[in-house]
């Protein structure tokens, strides 16, 4: 298969400009998370939370007293980043032509893809609660904060010139199980920075979190996300033992991707059940979530860099 | 008695502890932990060449974690240990629930709460149709759902509707199918089988007749390595193909084979085997795992007898395949043995497919065979093979080197069809190049029942995470003058999100459109309300 440069170029370009476009609006969802007015209603939503975690509380925001100037920048930020997400979308849709197979199959794409769903289940959370919009869009910054680190990353120190796949990836397995894994890693971003947000906000008296929605809202979405991804996650790990028995000779190897893969996979499932569990309910759960995802992030960067094994082509 | 009343307690209440929620997610991140070193120190399963180079770099701390079975995580005792603990908690889970499970399906919906209003989920609404008909048309609407109807005192009716039970059923699933999957697994450990050969792609057959017929063989506990399936393979070509940069595309192996009812007759099958796509004979697989370069040498000896011999060169850099090996010769002929050992001969050094020098340093511009070339050394006296210790076909002993009775007595680079002589005009021809493919044959008879269990298990997760329960009550009452009074009230057993939408479509069903009260307060608008004072 043959590799159009033209194509590819043109992929480069849009994943530059979708980054610069994410921090443009990063910048202005930070403009309005610290120039907007704090929310009235956040308050008394997070005693009501605080009082009774079973119950959900949304407090729809007090909406004359927000809008004004930093409200359209916030508005302003959630289009320009629905622009970025298509840009980036093309720029994956590019490589994908440029070298004639799916877009994921070194870290640069796969980093890439993650980001670009991590972003897409943000506008898709924002638009389900829209009516709870303005409060829900002051964590964009945070939700745009990892995805720009990664992307630049991405593009700088990971970057890698398309390519061909070697033998043992040329698959199609290659479609099915690595849009399962790069699908829940996004989601999973999402419900990680959630999450953090939560154990930012859940100290009574923070100034971050006076700024930040309820924190019940926090935990609904780190859930409402989890429940999405794990099962998407667990689908990823036995697609990827199906393909390994058709590859490796086993389903199941314990080779260190796997075994971080199933260490995270097992993280989640504490942590949907931490949520059902007395006790565990609240800052606890979170902090498992949180864990889950530096299990992620770990088995993404280290075990692929550091660790030899058998993904570890799949690596730079 | 005292004492056996003191022990139940202990036993229910170990139970107790194990089975608890609390000690289940303990356990489960207990797993976790204990699975990272699994995948951050190297595994004598996986590599044990890197579990001794890490012992050679860490001296102190090695045989500690050695002890503890860090370079073994998955077959520890600790590690069994801890997925045996959870495995107890998890049947302590799911039984008790299945059984309550069964009960709850054969019990009718809870009775109507007194207070509707005082639900999460309320509306009230009159409308103009008798109570009868108002029952009709829920029950009519409430198709799907668990209905029990009960009277109150007043001539007052009501209904009691729940739904998704089968949430707890995949629930229930999910987790039985776990167990299932890990007793399979288990199983399979047990009476499967990995082996792995290197065979010549000219021809060269391997069977599958038994252990020894593999380079390196890892059986299962209770496999014995004797009864295997029996089958042949031949490999008659090994393809690879490049890309200009040197980058592998694609891998092939023209094979025949023959499968267990073949062999009598000799019928041979032809198969293409590729990376990914491997041969299934029964329930054995053949696996194309990696390929390399076996030079064949022919060792003239002064006096004119021949020898030749072919021996793989595993390579050392993967992306030029550079290889790296030894082919040794016995002289022939000799009886005696200590004569025998003073006159062995080693040929060792590296093989390029594509060779370029630097000086005359050799190295490998690209992994095909474009232009293959050898750069050997020739080692003469006693290979030590005899000495009773093990030794690697791919290399010399270099204690022997060190003790001076095995000498270099050439150094050369050839290429095909070259030669050297040595100083006792024995004669060492680079004959050519033969490719050789590593195979895997892997057994597991039970991958098929951890695939259905996969299967189970994502099947009850989503059904878990998707399907919510629900309750909801109706009651109706007859207006003092004319219509019916119609109060619902509804109730998410689990996670509240969602079943707002679906409650305030049915109340819009139920109540006629026009009707008294404002529409449903949803929960988070009560709350605000409550909060506020408003």
């Amino acid at each position: 298969m043959l590799i159009n440069p033209v194509v590819e170029y043109y992929s480069d370009l849009a994943y530059g400009t979708a980054l610069v476009l994410y921090l443009i609006a990063m910048v202005l969802h930070a403009v309005e998370y610290s120039v907007g007015r704090v929310p009235v209603t956040t308050a008394a939503a997070r005693v009501a939370v605080e009082g009774n975690g079973a119950v959900a509380t949304l407090a729809p925001p007090d909406s004359e007293a927000l809008r004004g100037k930093p409200e359209r920048v916030g508005r302003s930020a959630v289009a320009l980043t629905g622009l970025a997400v298509l840009v980036h979308a093309g720029s994956l849709a590019l490589r994908g032509a440029a070298i004639g197979r799916v877009p994921w199959a070194n870290m640069y794409e796969f980093i890439s893809a993650i980001c670009c769903v991590a972003v897409g289940c943000w506008l898709i959370a924002l638009y389900r609660q829209r009516s709870a919009a303005t409060l829900l869009r002051r964590l964009g910054v945070f939700v745009l904060l990892p995805v720009v680190v990664l992307m630049f990353l991405g593009g700088t120190v990971l970057y890698a010139r398309a390519a061909p796949l070697i033998p043992s990836l040329n698959s199609y397995w290659i479609t099915i199980h690595v849009s399962a894994a790069i699908t829940a890693t996004g989601i999973l971003l999402v419900s990680g920075v959630a999450s953090a947000l939560y154990l930012v906000g859940a100290p009574a008296g923070s100034r971050i979190a006076a700024r930040l929605p309820d924190i019940t809202t926090l935990d609904r979405m780190a859930y409402r996300t989890a429940v999405v991804a794990f099962p998407i996650w667990t689908f990823a790990i036995m697609a990827g033992a199906i393909w390994a028995e058709a590859a490796w000779g086993h389903y199941w190897g314990w080779d260190p991707k796997e075994t971080c893969a199933l260490v995270a996979w097992v993280v989640y499932a504490g942590y949907l059940h931490a949520r059902a569990t007395a006790g565990w309910r609240g800052s606890p759960a979170a902090w498992i979530n949180v864990v889950g995802f530096a299990v992620m992030l770990f088995n993404l960067f280290f075990v692929n860099i550091v660790v030899a094994g058998l993904h570890s082509y799949a690596g730079l | 008695m005292n004492r056996l009343a003191q022990l139940t307690a202990l036993a229910r209440n170990t139970w107790r502890g194990l089975t608890s929620m609390r000690t289940a997610l303990a356990l489960l991140f207990l797993l976790a932990l204990g699975a990272l070193p699994g995948a951050l120190l190297p595994q004598y399963s996986l590599n044990a060449q890197r579990v001794r180079t890490y012992q050679a770099q860490h001296p102190i701390l090695a045989p500690v974690l050695d002890r503890l079975g860090f370079f073994e995580v998955f077959a520890s005792p600790w590690f069994a240990a801890i997925y045996l603990l959870l495995f107890i908690s998890l049947v302590g889970c799911v039984v008790p629930r299945s059984i309550d499970y069964a009960r709850q399906l054969r019990r009718a919906p809870v009775a109507t709460p007194r207070n509707l209003a005082r639900l999460p989920h309320h509306a009230v609404g009159q409308t103009a149709s008798t109570p009868a008909e108002v029952i009709v048309a829920a029950r009519r609407r409430l198709r799907g759902w668990r209905i029990a109807e009960g009277e109150e005192p007043g001539g007052v009716r009501t209904l009691s509707a729940e739904r998704g039970y089968l949430r707890e059923a995949g629930n229930l699933v999910f987790h039985v199918a776990l167990l299932g999957l890990l007793v399979s697994f288990a199983i399979g450990k047990l009476i499967g089988y990995e082996g792995q050969v290197i065979v010549l792609a000219n021809g060269s057959q391997f069977c599958n007749s038994g252990s020894l017929a593999y380079d390196s063989f890892r059986p299962g506990r209770s496999v014995d390595g004797t009864a295997l399936t029996p089958f042949c393979v031949q490999v008659n070509a090994f393809r690879p193909t490049y890309l200009p940069t040197g980058a592998p595309e694609d891998y092939r192996a023209a094979i025949t084979y023959q499968g267990p009812d073949d062999i009598a007759p000799g019928t041979w099958h032809p198969y293409l085997l590729k990376v990914n796509d491997p041969l299934r004979i029964g329930g054995t697989r053949v696996y194309l795992l990696g390929h390399g370069y076996a030079p064949q040498f022919t060792v003239t000896f002064p006096d004119g007898q021949q020898r030749s011999a072919v021996v793989q060169w595993p390579p050392v850099e993967l992306g030029t395949m550079l290889s790296e090996g030894t082919t040794k010769f016995d002289p022939p002929g000799i009886t005696d043995d200590a004569t025998r050992r003073t006159g062995q001969l080693a040929i060792t050094g590296l093989f390029a497919p594509t060779a370029t020098f630097r000086g005359s340093l050799l190295s490998s511009a690209f992994p095909d065979m474009l232009d293959p070339a050898v750069a050997v050394d020739v080692l003469k006296g006693d290979l030590g093979n005899n000495s009773g210790r093990g030794q690697s076909i791919f290399s010399i002993d270099q204690s022997m080197v060190d003790s001076g009775r095995l000498k270099q007595v050439a150094r050369q680079n050839l290429r095909p069809g070259e030669q050297l002589t040595l100083p006792d005009r024995t004669v060492v021809h680079f004959d050519g190049v033969t490719r050789f493919v590593s195979l895997q044959v892997s057994y597991d008879p039970t991958q098929l029942w951890v695939l259905g269990f996969a299967m189970l298990i994502l099947g009850g997760l989503g059904l878990s995470l998707i399907v919510k329960r629900r309750r909801l009550w109706v009651r109706v009452t007859a207006a003092e003058l004319a219509g019916t009074v119609v109060e619902l009230g509804g109730l998410a057993r689990t996670e509240a999100a969602g079943y707002g939408e679906e409650f305030e479509r049915i109340a819009a069903d139920l109540l006629p459109p026009g009707r008294a009260q404002p529409p449903v307060p949803t929960v988070a608008s009560k709350a605000v309300i409550s909060k506020d004072g408003r």
